[in-house]
C-alpha cells in the first residue's frame, strides 16, 4: 500500500510502468540508433531534399521543447516561437558579429532562448489555462514587433542574412549541398534527445510530471510547483533556443517568421499529432506534419490546408494519444487484456 | 481634441464589432468548456454568405444580413453534434484545440475554394454609407449603426440571461452542470441553443464588422487571437465582462494604430500583459473556466 502511493506521489503515470520490462529497455537501448539509423537512411535515399530534411530535424528539435513543456509540465502555451526566434536571432548576430564556430553559435542560442524563458516564464506562469495562453501569445507577438523594429541588428522584415558558420570541430566545412548541415543537424538531435531524456527521467522532471497532475498535493509535499514550471520552463527555452540557433547555421538566414504566433501554433500542432508526453511523439509529428506539408503546399497552400485539418480532426476523434500512440494501441490489441489499451493511452 | 474624438468613436465602433462576435465564444467557454479557435470562422463564413447573397442574388443589406445569420446557424449546428460534442468539458483541451484549429482549417480552404481568394465586399447601403452630424461633430453613419447594434444585442442578451427561463437553466448549467442536469436541465438542447445564438452572433458581427475586419480566406486564423483575447480579459462567460473587454481592447487598439502607428501592435500587447497581470481571471469573472 505504502509503496503504491510512494509510487503515485513521484507523479509517475500508471501507464508508463504498465508496459513489460524487456519492451521498455529494448525502447530505450534501441530508440536513438533506430532514429540515427533512419536519419543516415535518410541521408542516402534523398540527396536531393537535404536542405528540407535539415530544416525538419531542427524543427523536431524545436517541437520536442515544446513538449517539455506541454507534454511533461502541463503548460499550454503558444508562444514557444519567442524562444525559437530569440535563439535564432542571438545566433544569427553573434555569427555577423562576433564567432563563427557553429558550436559556440548553438551555446549562444541555448542561452539566449533560456534567459527569455526564464524571465518571462517567471513573469507570467501564475497564470492558467486561457489568461496563460494569451499571455504567452503576448510575448510573442512582443518579441517579434522588437525584431522588426530593431532593423539595424535583425534586418526586420528582410531578414538577417550573412551568417557563415565556421567548420564543425574545425574539420567539416558546410558545403554547398548541405551534407554536412545535416550531418550535424542530426548529431545535435541526437544528442539533445539524450539531453531531454535524461532530465523528464531525473527527479526534477519526475517532479514537474507531479505538478502537471496535481499541483496541490506536490506543494503539500512540501514542493514549489511554480519553480519547477519555471525551471522546466527555461530548459525547453534553452532547446527551443538551440532549435533556433540550428537553424540559423544551417540555413544561413533568420526570419521574422521564426518568432511569429503562427509558428509557435504549427508546433503545437506537431506535437499534438505525435502524441505529447513522449518524447518521440514530438519527432514523429514533426516528420508526418513537415513532409506532407512538403508535398501538398508545393501544389496550392489550400489543399495543404484541407487535407492537415482533416488529418488534425481525424487525429482527435479515432487518435486521441497521436501517432505514437499507434505502436501501443496496436501491442496492446495484440497482448493480453483489453483493459490494456486503455491504460496504454496517455494519462 | 479632434484626435481624442476619433479614437473614441472608431474605438468603441472596433470594440462593439468585437464584442458581437467574441460574446458567442465567451459563453461556449464558460458553458461547454471549448476553446473554440473555429468561432473566427463562423463569422468569416457571415460575411461571406452575405457578400454573395447580396452580388449573386442582389438582395439588399438588412436580408443579407438575416441569412447570413440564419444560414450561418444552419451550417454550424449539425458541427455541433458531430463533432463539438464530443470535445465538451475542460478534460481534452488539446483535444479541442487540436479539432477546432483543424475544421478552421478546412473552412479557409473551402472559402478559398468556393469564393477565391481576393478580398470580398460587403457593400453599404445609402443610409449607412453617409455621415450623420452630431453637433460639430460629424460622424460614419455605419459606426453609429454598429454601435447601435452592439449596445442593442448586449441588452438583448442581458435580458435573455437574467430575465428569461432558458436564462436560468443556463446560469445554473454554466454554475454546475452536473447538478443541473441532475434537476432534469437538458443540458445538451441548452448546449445547442447556446452555440446557435453564439455561431449567430458571430456571423452577424462578422457582417457589420466587415469594414474593419476585411473578408478574405485567412480572416479566421488572423483575427482569432484578437478574440481569444476579448475573452480572456473579459473572462470566460461573462456577457458584460465581454462588453467591457472588448470596449476596452478596441480603444485600446485604435488608439495604438492612430497615436504611434509604428508600434501599434507592441502597444497592444503590453497593455494586454498588463491587463492580464491585473486582473488574470478577467474583469469579471464568472464560472471556472
Amino acid at each position: 500500500m505504502t509503496a503504491v502511493a510512494t509510487n503515485k506521489d513521484t507523479g509517475k503515470p500508471a501507464g508508463k510502468g504498465a508496459p513489460g520490462r524487456l519492451g521498455r529497455a529494448v525502447r530505450d537501448h534501441a530508440g536513438v540508433p533506430v532514429m540515427a539509423a533512419l536519419g543516415l537512411l535518410g541521408f542516402w535515399l534523398f540527396p536531393e531534399d537535404l536542405g528540407l530534411m535539415t530544416r525538419i530535424l531542427a524543427t523536431a528539435l524545436y517541437v520536442l521543447s515544446l513538449d517539455l513543456v506541454l507534454g511533461y509540465c502541463g503548460i499550454a502555451t503558444l508562444g514557444q516561437a519567442a524562444m525559437f526566434g530569440t535563439g535564432a536571432y542571438a545566433a544569427g548576430i553573434a555569427a555577423v558579429h562576433l564567432v563563427s564556430d557553429p558550436l559556440v553559435l548553438l551555446a549562444v542560442g541555448g542561452v539566449a532562448g533560456g534567459l527569455i524563458a526564464l524571465v518571462t516564464g517567471a513573469l507570467i506562469l501564475h497564470a492558467h489555462g486561457l489568461t496563460l495562453l494569451m499571455l504567452t501569445i503576448a510575448v510573442v507577438q512582443i518579441v517579434q514587433e522588437v525584431a522588426n523594429k530593431a532593423r539595424d541588428w535583425t534586418g526586420g522584415s528582410d531578414g538577417l542574412s550573412g551568417i557563415d558558420p565556421s567548420p564543425v570541430l574545425g574539420l567539416f566545412r558546410f558545403d554547398l549541398y548541405g551534407r554536412t548541415s545535416y550531418l550535424f543537424a542530426l548529431a545535435v538531435l541526437l544528442v539533445m534527445f539524450l539531453v531531454a531524456r535524461r532530465i523528464v527521467r531525473s527527479p526534477f522532471g519526475l517532479a514537474c510530471r507531479g505538478v502537471k497532475e496535481d499541483p496541490l498535493r506536490v506543494q503539500a509535499l512540501g514542493g514549489s510547483p511554480r519553480r519547477y514550471l519555471v525551471g522546466m520552463y527555461a530548459i525547453a527555452g534553452v532547446f527551443a533556443g538551440v532549435a533556433g540557433a540550428l537553424t540559423a547555421v544551417s540555413t544561413g538566414i533568420v526570419g521574422l517568421d521564426s518568432v511569429s504566433f503562427t509558428w509557435s501554433a504549427e508546433a503545437l500542432v506537431m506535437l499534438v499529432l505525435g502524441g505529447t508526453g513522449r518524447l518521440y511523439g514530438a519527432v514523429i509529428g514533426t516528420v508526418a506534419f513537415m513532409a506532407i506539408h512538403h508535398i501538398l503546399a508545393a501544389s496550392d497552400p489550400f489543399h495543404w490546408m484541407l487535407f492537415i485539418g482533416l488529418f488534425l480532426m481525424g487525429v482527435v476523434l479515432f487518435l486521441p494519444g497521436g501517432i505514437a500512440s499507434l505502436g501501443e494501441r496496436l501491442s496492446g490489441l495484440l497482448s493480453r487484456s483489453p483493459s490494456r489499451t486503455a491504460e496504454g493511452d496517455r494519462p | 481634441m479632434e484626435t481624442v474624438f476619433g479614437i473614441a468613436v472608431d474605438g468603441v465602433a472596433y470594440g462593439m464589432i468585437l464584442f458581437i462576435i467574441s460574446v458567442g465564444l465567451s459563453v461556449t467557454l464558460g458553458l461547454m468548456r471549448v476553446v473554440n479557435l473555429a468561432h473566427g470562422a463562423f463569422a468569416m463564413v457571415g460575411g461571406y454568405i452575405a457578400s454573395s447573397v447580396m452580388q449573386g442574388a442582389g438582395l439588399p443589406y438588412e436580408l443579407a444580413l438575416v441569412a447570413a445569420v440564419l444560414l450561418t446557424v444552419l451550417l454550424a449546428l449539425p458541427l455541433e453534434r458531430l463533432l463539438y460534442r464530443r470535445i465538451y468539458g475542460s478534460a481534452n483541451e488539446l483535444a479541442q484545440v487540436l479539432l477546432t484549429i483543424g475544421l478552421c482549417f478546412v473552412i479557409v480552404a473551402g472559402m478559398n475554394y468556393l469564393f477565391g481568394p481576393t478580398l470580398k465586399r460587403i457593400p453599404l447601403p445609402d443610409y449607412l454609407s453617409g455621415v450623420v452630424m452630431l453637433g460639430p461633430k460629424a460622424i460614419s453613419a455605419h459606426r453609429i449603426f454598429v454601435i447601435g447594434a452592439g449596445l442593442t444585442a448586449l441588452v438583448g442578451l442581458w435580458w435573455l440571461l437574467e430575465r428569461t427561463d432558458f436564462g436560468i437553466r443556463l446560469r445554473a448549467a454554466v454554475d454546475n452542470p452536473g447538478m443541473a442536469a441532475a434537476l432534469g436541465i437538458r443540458t445538451e438542447r441548452l448546449y445547442a441553443a447556446t452555440f446557435a445564438l453564439g455561431t449567430g452572433l458571430a456571423a452577424f458581427g462578422g457582417v457589420l464588422g466587415s469594414e474593419l475586419l476585411p473578408l478574405e480566406p485567412y480572416y479566421a486564423l488572423r483575427y482569432i487571437v484578437l478574440f481569444l483575447a476579448v475573452v480572456a480579459v473579459g473572462g470566460a462567460g461573462s456577457i458584460f465582462g465581454s462588453a467591457a473587454a472588448a470596449v476596452a481592447l478596441g480603444v485600446i487598439d485604435t488608439a495604438g494604430k492612430y497615436l504611434i502607428p509604428n508600434f501599434g501592435e507592441f502597444f497592444f500587447y503590453t497593455a494586454l500583459i498588463l491587463i492580464l497581470f491585473r486582473w488574470p481571471h478577467g474583469f469579471f469573472k464568472r464560472g471556472t473556466a
